[in-house]
Formats: structure tokens, C-alpha cells, sequence
């Protein structure tokens, strides 16, 4: 496995390596933990003229809880830091997440950020993101700005940014009340893609849902945005009729394909079982603790 | 004087560290990609993308326009030389590369050799090439068709698509034997393709050097020599000048037995341009185009009587060879030792009748870590042994005591013909059973299901055919397979040993030492072990079919016991007695009588090189071939204990036990590794390891993301239990181990997972059991079986 040639810059600032996207107008590709990027250069379904790593650029490797309980994420924070992390207590759906992406030497280079920009359908991190309603700081030559999770994804590995941004940093909006959440994943193998993957966060107040959010990975041609479909549950306590109500609709929004994983029918069902079974052990545990 | 301890000097039955572990855990192995030539060029491989079309045009010219690009081949290049198409192992034909059709997705159609792989993969995107599309056959029941089309129009005289019609057995007292049943049980299974994927991929290295017309090839091949015939016979170069080197390999599982076209192409382009030319192909070109395994329908029945004593099987195969029947076997059976099914059980009479076809499918149905297509042998005769049972209302574990052959029948002759000659079939079934915890299951089983939990439990028995030949029976294109050994002591005592074996993960360097160490009380520390030169070693057919400890093993044995005959005459000159007067104990010759007068083994070396007796040859050396008299025949017995998630399809292994009779174990460490290995495997073609095609020939499984190889991750664990019977006809006693495990291991899976799930009315699941499959059974009560490319909605 070759890759064509390219020429490589291994900029120490965010400043430069905008400065040079700038300049290539889109032939330029940023490189992080390169878990994507690398294998695409060598099948050569990506040919870029120039590859531009951002791994020298310092203080890029943090993700930290602000006083508000805001998340964030740096770009170069990776896979492994969140996995290994003490601070995710208040976002469980990321905590369940960090141990089912990839393998665990994946895990070491591959960035959460990375994997957002990479935008593939059945990439865990995006479904996570979507469902706690997160946000992607972007930075271009005229400063940064937000983009909302949901609407980041725009296609099969097609992100909103421009040619010359670069994503610095992911945001998770503090929950509202009390953080719940989860996230599971059917996979054959540890670093197989999701047959199906299902992320929940929940915002609740006593035992009443203020907030649902869920996405769904595997089961589309891009990450699904199945945050409609579980706002049946806003207003509601969790019970097995509220559950039952939450799993159909979140698996009518899947728009799975029959290939060799499976059926179209066996993942919408497996999309079903996961939010039951999220939903179920959020509301069996949240009953032990009370 | 105290004697020798044998494990203290690394004889048979010490766990001896694996000496070669040693370069490799430093990253000092030698692979066939480490070894730079000075002035080496690179070759790579334009594949064919679709997989069946014509060829209408190549037009290569842009790729010659490309700075660092030596030579553009096709189909042309390599006809010019009369090297268009290679014969196989197999007496078919194969093309080098294409000139008149592709015949299956990813199939040689040019090649680039430059400066670097870099240059030469550029220029491959350089080449055009323009296909005229033929309808796609991708598997052997759309080839029977009628108006399929004939995908070998190359070959004379073949009108169909059909490679082979075979069979073996007696019909009519098979007929007698079902007519006279109380009840048959029938089984219709799929074995899916598969591929060995050792980590490191084929490459090789041409060099010819034209002022001597020597021909150097460094190869990945399990079967220099047999490579080395084979260049004699294809390149039309005279024997003694070409060499084959095969350096470490980075794993082989019967991958690297064929001949591949790269290999050719490498040494064709070596001689057009006086330069050593290496090629390495990437994972991709190994997965989609280089030997895989099985791809067998597999259909049978039992004929039983109530009491369970099964009176006779039928079994009918149709396999799937690809474009090119390049199988690696034995040139008498053409669907290899598949007839070896059902061995270990006494039944009076069976018939077997198998079909080959051609499909637009990469070729090569190689023994993937098995003794030629026994693993489809077993895993059929174990998923029908299965099904029976329940047929019969009877226990899994009875119903194989009932029928198991006894201790006391030994030496048995099969249905078809095998001689086994040992082995303690139940008493490994029960070794098994206690560790399983069987007679508690049931209980255990019916508890779970009231808690909506479904366990199962699996039982697989078999006994397989090593160690091809004798040379009677076996040859692989005309060439014998016996097997050889030399081995020269030098004058202080140390010694080296060359084998025609090769190995490839198996610990040859270490095992023989063992032997050798048994045989003559040399510490196995001193003795270096070689293999794979053909200028270096003695001939030999290879390793593969588990057949290295068995033949290869079984001569050094042999030779180191010529040695110590040889040495006996010179001990008994230095000891001033004669030769009967002496007495052998391990690494010392002594006085009969007197014990505390005698000469050790390295007495003797140096005896041998600076005070021979008058009339003796000096020297202490000694090649040895041996044509073994009978195949060996290790036993196994596993038990599988699973639990299926009944709302995914998932399953779990709870606990897995194995019970292995290899005969004596040279190294038990080694044993153990060989069958944690083969088991990992078995799991793997039981859960999520096989190679699958759409309707248009599309390979889904050209990369790791796609064709699942299981990590350290998910494997189960194994508990392993050991029973020894030796071998009565090889020297040492051993019977080999490298496949028992991949052979016997996938039934064990799949039936348990069956016993889980089958209170449904399913009496079936094609592996790999994957989730959408178990579950889709669980909901229909209806068996999952057979090939689709893709489960249709
Ligand atoms: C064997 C294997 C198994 C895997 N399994 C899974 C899995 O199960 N689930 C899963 O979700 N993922 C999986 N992945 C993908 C993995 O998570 C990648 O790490 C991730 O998708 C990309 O992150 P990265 O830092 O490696 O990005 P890179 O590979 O460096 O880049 C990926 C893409 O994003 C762009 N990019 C990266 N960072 C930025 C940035 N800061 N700003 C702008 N653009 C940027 C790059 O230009 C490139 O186009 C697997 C990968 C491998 C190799």
C-alpha cells in the first residue's frame, strides 16, 4: 500500500496550519491521529497534495470540566484520554462510548475531534455528540465559531467546515438537572464499525425527563439524528411503557441497509433493543439509588 | 556417574523456551521484505478489477512515460517466453497474467517493475485497460447451470464448468445399510471460504545472474523444494542453478504452499533486466487473490438404529475451486482426505461422492491449517454425529461412546479404507465430560431458560489423518512425500540439523533439537537447526498437513540413531572393547559391567574427527529419508459451553475444555500453543471469519475491516487436558498437533450454539454464526444455511 506523494508541514501553531490550508484552496488535509486519514492515503481513496500535521501544536491535548460543568474537548485529545478520564462522571453516554471506539491501540493516536471531522456513519463519536446536543469550535482565517453536533455531520464523511478551518475544540453543554445517559454498540469484533450503535443522554429533574437526546450510528448513510424521536420522553419518567414508546420511535428513525452485517430489519430491531436496554438500566439503577 | 537428566538438557518433554523467539520478540527476524539486494528493483500488480470480462486492450504506454519505470509487463511479456500460464499443484493450469480473459476480481493482469514500489504503483494507475463484461458465476450450484458461462474456454475438451466428479465407498452395501434403518438423519451445511491470512503476505525476491545462469529466489513458501521443481519444469532452467531460499516466515496456514504468479513475474522480470527484482504484495492483493480455504457444500445422512449404532453415511460434496483448480493435495484424491470423515467411529459402510467446479472466484482451495479437507471432513461428520443424536432422542455424549471406536479394535480399518492403529477415544470423551461438568448441564440448561437465558453445549470428537505420505499413496504432482533430515555433529560435540521441513510458527528450531537431544544426550543448546535453502537442505516436500513432526521429525529421529550407531564403533575403539561390550545411556556409551568406564557422545564427536578406527569413515554425519509406513492419527475431544442473547443473536463462550491425544509431546509448551492457536481459529470460523462475494463477484473481505480476524480481545479462553497414546509406528511416538485443533475446533462452537437455540425446530446455522444469522434462526425456527452473498430482508 502506497500513497501518492505528497509534500508534509508539521506546523507548531493553529494560526500557520490555517495559513496553509488557505493557501492550497481544499488540496490540503489536516492530520491528527491519522487512524483514518493514514489508511485513506494508502488505498488511495484520498490523494491530497499536501498533509498538514497538527500534532506539534502544544496545548491542544486537554479536555477539561469548566466551574459550569461545560465539557471540553481539545483537538488533540485522544480516544485513550477519555477512556482512562476521572472527569466524565456528570457524561456517561461519553464514559460507555470511550471503550467501545475502535481497539485499544486505536485508541492511543486516534482524537475525538479527528473522528467528528471525519464524519463516518458509523462513527461512534458523532452519535455520542449529537445526542448530548454538543457543539464543534471552528477556526479560519476570520476567527472561530460555533457549529452545533447535528449539524456538523453533513453527509458520508462530509463535515460543515470550510477548506481553510480547522476544528479546535468539541463543547458538552452542562445537563440540566441531573446527567444520564448511555451508549452500546454491536459490534463483531473489538475495532469493528457498529453494526448498529445506539447513544442516549438524558437531562432529568426528580424522575421526569427535562431533556432526551439520542443518534445512532451504522444504521444510515450518516450518523442518524434521532433527537426528535426520543422526545417522547420530555415530560415523562421512565417506565416500561415510556421506554417502549422511546424504542419504536427511535428505531422508525433508522435507515438501515441490508449488506453483509445484517438485515435492514435486524438492525432497526437491534436499534430498538439498545434503547430499551439503555433506557431500562438507566431507569433500574436510577431506582436503586432512590 | 550420575546420567544425564533429559529434561535438563532440553530432551523430549522439556517445555524448552522457543530458541527462535528469541530474534523475533527483538525484531531481528529476517522476512523476505527485510532483505535488500544492492541495485534492486520493484515490482507491483495490476488486478483486475470485475470478475469475469475480456480483455479487448492494454495499453501500457503511459506507464512506460513514468521517470523510474524499467519494464511495463502484460499477458504478452509473459507469452513471449511461453510463461502466460503456470501449471498448479493440482495438474489445471493458471494464468500469470491475463491474455485473454479475467476470471476473477483481483486476477494478475500487469505488472510494473521501477526503481521503487512508490514509481512502480504510480504508473500501474497509468495503465488502461478496457474490459468487455461477461455474466459472473459465484458459486459451484449457478455453475452446474446449464447456460452458465464456460468460464475455462482456455482448456480443450472442457465443456462445463465441472472440474471433477470422484468417489469412494460402496454403494450398494451403503444402500443396504439405509434400507435396513430405523431412522436416517439428514444435514445440509455450508463450509464457507476462508483465508489463512498469515500476517506476513506472499513476496519474493528474483536474482539472476546471468554470467553464471543462477537463479537465487528468496520466497515466503512452506515447500522450497517443491518450488524449486516447479521453476525447473515452468522456466525451463536447469535444477542445480536455481536456488530457493525461504527465510523466516511470518506465518503460512497452508497460504503459502501454492505458486503464485507474483513469484513468476518476479523472476521473469529479474531475468529481462539483469537486476534482482522484489515483490511483496500488500494485504489487500493476499486476501483477494492467493489460496483460501474450504468453500464446500457439504450434504450426508446417516443411516442409525434405534439403540443408536450408526449402520452407514452417505456424503456428498460440491466444492468450490475458483477460476483455476490450483489446490495444494495429494494428486490420487482430488477433494483430499475428505474421505477421512467419520474415522473415529466404527461404522461398517459408507459412500462418498464429490463435484468440482470452476467459479469466478480466486483459486486455490489450500489446506488452511488442515490435512487436506479434513477440517470440512470433520466438521460435517461432527454437525451430522449432532443432528443425529437429536434425531435419536439420544444424548450427544452417549450416542458418541456408543459408537466411538474401542481401545480394543485398534488396528481399524475405516469405511473408506484408513488404517488407524491407536488411541483412547473415550477415555478422552470422559476426561472431557467431567471437566465440562456435563452431567450437571441439563439441569443447568433448563434453570437458565426459566430465567429467559439460553445455554448450550457442544461436543466435537474426532481423529485426524497426518503426516502425508507414505509415498505409496501420497505424492503432490508426481513428487513423493516422504521427508528427510541431516545432521552433521561437529568435533567438539555441538551439532547442526537441516530438515526438508520449513517452519513457519511451528518451533521447528526448537522441537528437533529435542529430538535430537533424545536421540544422542547432545543439550538441545547445541544443536542449530536450518531449514528452508534448497542448496543447504536435504530435499523435502514441506510443511503443511501437520506432516512435519510426523515425517520430518520421524528422520531425525532416524538420523541422529544412524549417528549413534557410528559413534558405538568408535566408542567402542576408544574403550578398547568390542562393539557388542558396550551399553548406550543417554549421551554416554559405557562398558558392559562397568558402568563408570565409558566415553560421552562428545568423546565420540571428537574421536570422529582426530581418532577413527582403521576401516571407518572419519565424521560424524548423517541424511536420512523417511517414507513413513502409515499416516499418524490424533485424537481430540472438545466441549463448548455457550450463552446466546436471545433478543441480538449474540453469544458468548462460557467455558471451552479440549482434550488432545497427539501422541508423545516433544515440547508440551509448544503443544499448548498449537492448540490455544488452532482453537483461536476455530472460533473464529465458527463467529465471523469468512470471505464472502456479492452477485457480481465483488470480494467483501479485501481488508481487516471487512474479513474479521479475532484479537486476544474476544477470544474465549481454553482449558486444556492432555492423553497420551503414542504412536505404534513413529519413532518417537508422536502424531502431530499443528491442526487438530482448527479441524475439531468449529463443530464444537456451532454445536453448542445449536443446543442453545434449537428448541426452536432449527436444526441449522452456516458459520459463521454471526448475530443477524443466530437471531434470524431464533425468530423463524428456519435453518440459515447455504451462501448468500448478502441476507436479502
Ligand atoms: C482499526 C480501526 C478501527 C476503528 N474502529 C472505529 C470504531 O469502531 N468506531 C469509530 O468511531 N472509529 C473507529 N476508527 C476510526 C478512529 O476512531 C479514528 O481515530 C477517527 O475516526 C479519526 O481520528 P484521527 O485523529 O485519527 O483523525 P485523522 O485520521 O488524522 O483524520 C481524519 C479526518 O479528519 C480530518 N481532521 C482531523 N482532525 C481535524 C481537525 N482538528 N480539524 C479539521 N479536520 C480534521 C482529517 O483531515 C481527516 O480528513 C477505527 C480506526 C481504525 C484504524
Amino acid at each position: 500500500m502506497y500513497p501518492s506523494r505528497f509534500s508534509y508541514d508539521a506546523p507548531t501553531s493553529v494560526e500557520e496550519v490555517i495559513a496553509i490550508l488557505d493557501q492550497n484552496g481544499g488540496e490540503a488535509k489536516v492530520l491528527a491521529g491519522g487512524q483514518s486519514l493514514i489508511p485513506m492515503l494508502k488505498l488511495r481513496f484520498a490523494s491530497p497534495a499536501r498533509v498538514v500535521d497538527i500534532n506539534g501544536i502544544p496545548g491542544l491535548e486537554y479536555h477539561r470540566v469548566d466551574p459550569d460543568g461545560t465539557l471540553r474537548i481539545g483537538a488533540l485529545c485522544r480516544h485513550e484520554d477519555l477512556e482512562f478520564s476521572k472527569i466524565l462522571g456528570n457524561f456517561p453516554t461519553l464514559s460507555q462510548a470511550s471503550s467501545l471506539v475502535a481497539d485499544p491501540i486505536v485508541r492511543t493516536r486516534g482524537t475525538f475531534v479527528g473522528s467528528l471531522c471525519h464524519a463516518d456513519p458509523q462513527g461512534d463519536w458523532s452519535a455520542t455528540m449529537i445526542a448530548l446536543g454538543g457543539k464543534i469550535i471552528a477556526q479560519g482565517p476570520n476567527g472561530r465559531r460555533e457549529i452545533k453536533a447535528r449539524d456538523f455531520v453533513l453527509g458520508p464523511f462530509v463535515n460543515a467546515l470550510a477548506f481553510n478551518e480547522v476544528a479546535v475544540e468539541a463543547i458538552v453543554p452542562p445537563a440540566k438537572g441531573k446527567a444520564l445517559g448511555g451508549y452500546l454498540k454491536l459490534e463483531r469484533r473489538v475495532g469493528d464499525f457498529a453494526t448498529a450503535s445506539v447513544a442516549v443522554a438524558l437531562d432529568v429533574d426528580g424522575d421526569i425527563v427535562t431533556r432526551a437526546g439520542c443518534a445512532l450510528a451504522g444504521v444510515g448513510g450518516r450518523t442518524i439524528d434521532a433527537n426528535d424521536a426520543i422526545s417522547v420522553l420530555v415530560g415523562k419518567s421512565l417506565n416500561s411503557e415510556s421506554i417502549k414508546e422511546a424504542a419504536e420511535a427511535v428505531a422508525a428513525a433508522a435507515e438501515p441497509r441490508t449488506d453483509h452485517r445484517g438485515s435492514s430489519s435486524y438492525k432497526r430491531h437491534i436499534v430498538e433493543t439498545f434503547v430499551t436496554r439503555i433506557l431500562s438500566n438507566i431507569a433500574n439503577s436510577e431506582q436503586k439509588a432512590a | 556417574m550420575a546420567p544425564l537428566d533429559e529434561l535438563k538438557i532440553g530432551g523430549m518433554g522439556a517445555s524448552r523456551r522457543r530458541v527462535e523467539d528469541n530474534r523475533f520478540i527483538r525484531g531481528k527476524g529476517r522476512y523476505v521484505d527485510d532483505i535488500v539486494l544492492p541495485g534492486m528493483l520493484h515490482v507491483e500488480i495490476l488486478r483486475s478489477p470485475v470478475a469475469h470480462a475480456r480483455i479487448k486492450s492494454i495499453d501500457t504506454s503511459a506507464a512506460w512515460e513514468v521517470p523510474g519505470v524499467r519494464l511495463v509487463m502484460t499477458g504478452e511479456t509473459m507469452a513471449a517466453r511461453n510463461l502466460a500460464w503456470m501449471p498448479t499443484l493440482s495438474y489445471d493450469t493458471q494464468a500469470v497474467l491475463a491474455t485473454d480473459k479475467v476470471r476473477f476480481q483481483g486476477q494478475e493482469v500487469a505488472a510494473v517493475v521501477a526503481d521503487n514500489p512508490y514509481i512502480a504503483r504510480d504508473a500501474l494507475d497509468k495503465i488502461v485497460v478496457e474490459y468487455e463484461q461477461l455474466p459472473v458465476i459465484v458459486n459451484p450450484i449457478q455453475a452446474q447451470s446449464p447456460d452458465a458461462p464456460l468460464i475455462r474456454d482456455d482448456k480443450e475438451n472442457q465443456t462445463s464448468n465441472k472440474i471433477f466428479d470422484w468417489e469412494i465407498g460402496d454403494k450398494e452395501a451403503t444402500d443396504r445399510a439405509f434400507a435396513q434403518a430405523d431412522v436416517v438423519s439428514k444435514i445440509d451445511l455450508h463450509y464457507p471460504r476462508s483465508h489463512p491470512s498469515p500476517l506476513e503476505t506472499c513476496g519474493s525476491i528474483a536474482d539472476y545472474d546471468r554470467s553464471s545462469g543462477k537463479l537465487t529466489v528468496y520466497m515466503t513458501s512452506q515447500a522450497p523444494h517443491i518450488v524449486r521443481a516447479a521453476v525447473a519444469m515452468v522456466a525451463e532452467l536447469p535444477e542445480h542453478m536455481i536456488r530457493i531460499i525461504s527465510p523466516d516466515l511470518g506465518g503460512g496456514f497452508g497460504n503459502k504452499v501454492p505458486i503464485y504468479p507474483g513469484y513468476v513475474i518476479s523472476i521473469l522480470a529479474s531475468i529481462l533486466t539483469e537486476r534482482p527484482v522484489k515483490w511483496v504484495e500488500d494485504k489487500s492483493s493476499n486476501l483477494i487473490s492467493t489460496g483460501f480455504g474450504r468453500d464446500v457444500y457439504l450434504e450426508g445422512e446417516l443411516a442409525l438404529r434405534k439403540d443408536g449404532k450408526i449402520l452407514g453415511m452417505r456424503m456428498h460434496t460440491i466444492s468450490d475451486h475458483g477460476a483455476f483448480f490450483a489446490d495444494a493435495q495429494p494428486t490420487k484424491f482430488k477433494i483430499g482426505l475428505m474421505h477421512s470423515t467419520f474415522a473415529c467411529y466404527d461404522i461398517p459402510t459408507g459412500h462418498l461422492v464429490s463435484e468440482g467446479y470452476y467459479t469466478n472466484k480466486a483459486p486455490g482451495g489450500v489446506a488452511y491449517r488442515c490435512s487436506f479437507r479434513v477440517t470440512e471432513a470433520m466438521f460435517f461428520q461432527e454437525r451430522m454425529m449432532h443432528a443425529a443424536a437429536n434425531d435419536l432422542g439420544m444424548d450427544q455424549a452417549e450416542f458418541r461412546r456408543v459408537n466411538l471406536v474401542r481401545d480394543d479394535m485398534f488396528p481399524y480399518r475405516t469405511a473408506f479404507g484408513f488404517l488407524t492403529d491407536s488411541g483412547q477415544y473415550e477415555k478422552c470423551l470422559d476426561v472431557g465430560l467431567e471437566a465440562i461438568g456435563y452431567s450437571t448441564f441439563k439441569q443447568e440448561q433448563e434453570e437458565a431458560r426459566k430465567r429467559g437465558k439460553l445455554l448450550g453445549i457442544g461436543i466435537s470428537t474426532m481423529t485426524e489423518p497426518l503426516g502425508a505420505g507414505n509415498s505409496r499413496e501420497y505424492d503432490i504432482i508426481g513428487i513423493k512425500m516422504f521427508d528427510s533430515a541431516e545432521l552433521r555433529v561437529h568435533m567438539t560435540g555441538k551439532a547442526i540439523l537441516r530438515t526438508g521441513a520449513k517452519t513457519q510458527g511451528q518451533g521447528h528450531e526448537t522441537t528437533w533439537a529435542q529430538i535430537v537431544a533424545h536421540e544422542l544426550g547432545i543439550p538441545a543448546d547445541d544443536i542449530v537447526v536450518e531449514e528452508g535453502d534448497t542448496d543447504t537442505a536435504p530435499f523435502g516436500m514441506g510443511t503443511y498437513a501437520s506432516r512435519s513432526t510426523p515425517v520430518a521429525g520421524a528422520a531425525v529421529a532416524m538420523a541422529s540413531r544412524k549417528i549413534r550407531a557410528k559413534a558405538r564403533k568408535i566408542a567402542a575403539h576408544l574403550l578398547e572393547v568390542s562393539e557388542e561390550d558396550i551399553e548406550w545411556e543417554l549421551g554416554r556409551f559405557y562398558v558392559r559391567g562397568n558402568q563408570e568406564r565409558g566415553v560421552t557422545i562428545q568423546d565420540c564427536a571428537l574421536a570422529a574427527y582426530s581418532n577413527v578406527p582403521d576401516g571407518l569413515e572419519p565424521g560424524l554425519e548423517n541424511t536420512s529419508y523417511y517414507d513413513p509406513p502409515n499416516l499418524t492419527w490424533p485424537f481430540a475431544a472438545y466441549f463448548c459451553k455457550v450463552e446466546v442473547d436471545a433478543q441480538t443473536g449474540v453469544w458468548d463462550v462460557l467455558n471451552f475444555v479440549a482434550v488432545d491425544d497427539c501422541g508423545v509431546r516433544i515440547n508440551p509448551m509448544i503443544v499448548e500453543g498449537q492448540v490455544m492457536g488452532g482453537l483461536t481459529e476455530a472460533y473464529a470460523m465458527a463467529n465471523m471469519q469468512y470471505m464472502t462475494f456479492d452477485e457480481e463477484g465483488n470480494c467483501i473481505g479485501a481488508n481487516y475491516m471487512d474479513y474479521l480476524i479475532p484479537t486476544s480481545w474476544e477470544t474465549p479462553g481454553f482449558e486444556l487436558h492432555e492423553v497420551v497414546t503414542p504412536c505404534p509406528h513413529h519413532p518417537i511416538g508422536a502424531k502431530g498437533v499443528g491442526e487438530c485443533a482448527t479441524v475439531a475446533g468449529p463443530a464444537a462452537f456451532v454445536n453448542a450454539v445449536m443446543s442453545a437455540i434449537e428448541h426452536t425446530g432449527v436444526r441449522n446455522v452456516d458459520m459463521p454464526l454471526m448475530p443477524n444469522r443466530v437471531y434470524q434462526a431464533l425468530q423463524t425456527g428456519q435453518d440459515v444455511s447455504g451462501m448468500p452473498p448478502v441476507l436479502s430482508d
